[in-house]
């Protein structure tokens, strides 16, 4: 009996495997010669440009250390918590990029996360949401793809440990985690929000940063735009446990989204910024209003607005207590007011673009002081951010007890939540994670 | 080599690209009026304007403000006569005047968001701004006379 049972059972398993081997295996697709640029109308070369820019191919397929590198070409260094990643080239290089791709190679990898060689991509490539995308944006991010300049640049190997470098895991991975298909309208909406949500969903893949992973590294499905820590930096939840005390409305996240800052938000900083700044101001200004306009119905804007108003008043006060009041005696209120206050500074009734009122901002809302930190140590440039002006880095001017005092003395000031923790350390922590220490002038 | 534009014109340093914007304006482009006080950001003689915000230029690496519009003490107004250089001068701020020109900055922005400051406001703004001297009083007076020199400009458009 027990005999039978057991064969029965490794009859299973074998039948398994071998269903999942069939599942797993994925056949090459001939190569192609590169397609002429003239094969491509220029109608379709711009639809794909924006289908390109939607994506921000180039964010992370263009090569950030060691120099920089010729856009698209990859070897973007990615740190994951499992080893560090390279991008792939995606010029039409024949050998080193893809180059000797056919459309159907192209519309295969970002639907099923599969090479043309037929190898499983790992999924830093989120071919998760580029699954959701149509034939016909593929088809033109193709056109667009294949008429770029071709680098013949390898990208350096992957540091990721055996046995998570046999790809086969990445096929166990799929069947776990992913399901594939194009994005469905839903029909209780109407069409701008629809585009939005194909936009975030899908092409923009919003969620790959803002929506916490579980331990393998798959998007949390129950938990989508909960925010999550990206690259040292916090994504703010984009629901509505986002905690800024005024909503992120339709209108503030189509300035935050189409010009890099939000008059009651402040400014993309970060990781975030180049998508304002890059990508989202060189696209049609419908797909942002799209965005924008699916995300305020995401953190709920409608029903929370009522208590706008309130929060802003609240916050002008607060900042104003500063300029003013008897904050000026505390210790910390004089360490903020010389390092920050210059520039910080507010009074009723609406804050200055360009003087972002940290009262407002998610920074010190957070459940930790990681971006306000992060923004210390790097100042924002002028590209970043609100255009033309700039926040100097104060990496060399305020100590970790300094940052610790700031941060402390706004959160007790600024917000109505508990105190952050262990503050001295956590600064310490982040500036650990600066790559480039600017000069120390006083020196 | 990184390109900005310094009062009103195209300029470019060949610098590393840490490097503070004050090193670039005194050591390369021969601007010496904007000057070196703590290096730490924390006493605002190195005032000068970044798309017209009054920001610490000895920790500005100078590589974040790439494209940027600069003005200096230099370029504040080209005969030197802003309403705030004309209350300066006229209420005889100075004592021993190496803070002025960043006092001057930071007041000149200051009146952009405050046409009318009062003590407070003016105290919070400066407030980054220091003066070993103590002329603090002074300085203060001269902002509210500027103010009103700019209102009257205003009114009589």
């Amino acid at each position: 009996m027990i005999k039978r049972l057991l064969a029965g059972a490794v009859g299973a398993g074998v039948l398994g495997g071998l269903g999942f081997l069939y599942y797993a295996w994925y056949p090459p697709i001939a190569t192609i010669e590169p397609p002429k640029a003239s094969s491509f109308s220029a109608e379709q070369i711009e639809r794909g440009r924006i289908v390109a820019a939607e994506g921000y191919c180039a964010e992370c397929h263009t090569r950030t250390d060691n120099g920089g590198g010729p856009e698209l070409a990859g070897d973007y260094k990615m740190e994951t918590p499992f080893g560090a990643i390279y991008s792939s080239n995606i010029t039409p290089d024949p050998e080193m990029g893809i180059g000797a791709w056919s459309e159907e190679a192209l519309r295969r990898s970002l639907r099923y996360g599969v090479s043309r060689q037929g190898v499983h991509l790992i999924p830093a490539f989120p071919y998760d949401h580029f699954t959701k995308m149509t034939d016909q944006d593929i088809s033109d991010l193709y056109a667009f793809l294949m008429t770029r300049p071709a680098v013949h640049m390898a990208r350096r190997p992957n540091e990721l440990p055996f046995p998570l470098s046999l790809r086969i895991f990445q096929a166990g991975w799929k069947l776990m985690f992913f399901t594939p298909g194009v994005y469905k309208p839903d029909p209780s909406h109407d069409a701008l929000w629809n585009r939005g949500a194909y936009l975030a969903e899908g092409n923009a893949h919003c969620g790959a940063c803002h929506t916490p992973r579980n331990l393998m590294g798959a998007e949390k499905k129950g938990s989508m735009y909960d925010g999550a820590v990206v690259d040292a930096w916090i994504a703010p939840p984009l629901n509505d446990k986002n905690p800024t005390p005024t909503t992120w409305t339709e209108d503030e996240l189509y300035q935050y989204l189409r010009f890099g800052v939000a008059p009651l938000h402040g400014p993309a900083g970060g990781p975030m910024s180049p998508i304002p700044h890059r990508f989202l101001s060189q696209v049609p200004e419908y797909d942002v209003h799209a965005l924008a306009h699916y995300f305020a119905d995401v953190d709920h804007a409608a029903e929370r607005q009522g208590h706008d108003k309130a929060a802003l008043a609240h916050a002008m006060e607060e900042s104003k207590k500063d300029l003013i009041g008897p904050n000026t005696l505390d210790a910390d209120a004089r360490l903020y007011q010389g390092a920050c206050g210059a520039c910080h500074y507010n009074a009723a009734p609406m804050p200055v673009l360009g003087r972002p009122e940290l009262a407002l901002n998610n920074a010190l809302w957070l459940d930790e002081p990681t971006n306000l930190y992060q923004v210390m140590l790097h100042g924002l440039t002028a590209e970043e951010g609100q255009s033309g002006i700039a926040m100097p880095s104060f990496y060399n001017a305020l100590s970790d007890t300094d940052m610790a005092r700031i941060a402390a003395y706004l959160r007790r000031t600024r917000t109505t939540l508990p105190p952050w923790t262990d503050l001295e350390k956590k600064a310490a922590d982040i500036r650990k994670t600066v790559k480039t220490i600017p000069v120390n002038s006083s020196h | 080599m990184i390109k900005f534009k310094l009062n009103g014109r195209d300029v470019s340093v060949d610098v590393p690209e840490d490097t503070p914007l004050l090193w670039a304006l005194r050591d390369e482009l021969d601007q010496t009026g904007t000057k070196f006080g703590c290096g730490v950001g924390q006493c605002g003689a190195c005032t000068v304007h970044v798309g017209g915000r009054a920001t610490r230029s000895c920790i500005t690496p100078v590589s974040s403000i790439e494209g940027a519009e600069i003005t200096t003490i230099e370029g504040l107004h080209p005969e030197g006569e802003h309403p705030v250089q004309v209350a300066w001068r006229d209420i005889q701020v100075p004592q021993c005047g190496y803070c002025q020109s960043g006092q001057i900055m930071q007041a000149a922005s200051l009146l952009k968001d405050y046409p009318d400051p009062t003590d407070e406001e003016i105290d919070g703004v400066m407030g980054g701004s220091l003066c070993r001297c103590m002329t603090y009083i002074r300085i203060r007076k001269a902002i509210k006379k500027a103010a009103a020199a700019l209102r009257e400009e205003k009114s009589n458009g």
